[in-house]
């Protein structure tokens, strides 16, 4: 009975992969060579790794606005997130859970810290060292040592914008165009943004969990 | 040697896709989302962009699957 549809949405979903494996195949070769423009310039970056540069530097509007939209994520979040009554961490976790999230949490903030500073010369970066610290404050949520966040406190609050605010206050500084660094701070500059960037993006990620669990043990 | 490891891995991310799309209970699901998420990272790591394995190891598999496994939990214990 169900054996034709099924068939015919088959044949339409390879011809449809034919077609985009061919329009792949058949792109033209870029009009500017990017990776040369970009290892010619790497020198006035103020970074030593490639993607650092383009992220921070060529390309700061990008990263700009995406802190932007994922801080405009949480606030949604902790808007349509309902504040409970009482909002303690569950007495009832695991021990053998405890201990671990208490003896990996530190070593996760030091692994995050290693990434931001690494970000400058090799892979890492504000992002990757922003995931290990929500990562860190998921598990301590998960093993019942931290509450959710119903309604954060000011500190957080703060905390959640601050990586913007440093962000925009560097982009304002900036004589010229916006976001065009002088190249002998470009260095000390980037490794500010990319600090209170690593806080604020830590937050605003571990918020997004720490809010939905909120809203979850109100319903 | 490394054209196996390739292919294999290639081949791992097609089949943990389809599993993770194609299992009939949401937690299992979920475990595959992770664990296609960690392949993908391997992928993108012998792609040679070490940046973008690093961020998905860490937001795509972890911190998406901890939000899954959270709303798993939540939907069946808040209804």
């Amino acid at each position: 009975m169900k054996a034709l549809p099924r068939l015919a949405i088959l044949l339409f979903l390879l011809a449809l992969a034919a077609a985009l494996v061919r329009a792949v195949l058949d792109l033209p070769p870029p009009a500017v060579d990017l990776p040369a423009a970009v290892a010619a310039n790497l020198g006035k970056s103020g970074v030593e790794h490639p993607v650092t540069a383009v992220l921070l530097n060529f390309r700061g509007y990008d990263t700009l606005l995406e802190v932007a939209v994922l801080l405009i994520a949480l606030l949604g979040v902790v808007a349509v997130a309902r504040p409970t009554p009482q909002h303690q961490a569950k007495d009832d976790a695991n021990p053998v859970l405890q201990t671990l999230a208490r003896l990996l949490a530190p070593l996760l903030v030091l692994a995050a810290g290693y990434l931001l500073w690494a970000g400058g010369h090799r892979p890492g970066g504000a992002f990757q060292a922003a995931a290990l610290l929500a990562g860190a404050v998921v598990l301590l949520r998960l093993a019942g040592l931290l509450p959710a966040w119903p309604r954060p406190h000011w500190v957080l609050r703060l905390g959640v914008v601050l990586g913007l605010f440093v962000f925009l206050g560097v982009a304002a500084l900036g004589q010229g165009a916006l976001l065009t660094y002088p190249p002998e701070l470009a260095g000390a500059l980037i490794l500010l943004i990319e600090a209170g960037l690593t806080l604020s993006l830590g937050l605003i990620l571990a918020g997004l969990f720490l809010a939905f669990a909120a809203h979850r043990e109100a319903s | 040697m490394t054209l196996v490891f390739d292919a294999l891995l290639a081949l791992a991310l097609l089949v943990s896709a389809w599993r993770a799309l194609a299992a009939p209970e949401p937690g299992r699901a979920v475990v595959l989302f992770i664990l296609f998420g960690l392949l993908l990272s391997l992928a993108w790591a012998r792609l040679s962009a070490p940046d973008i394995a690093l961020a998905e190891a860490a937001i795509g598999a972890g911190l998406t699957g901890a939000l899954l496994l959270d709303a798993l939990r939540g939907g069946r214990g808040g209804r």
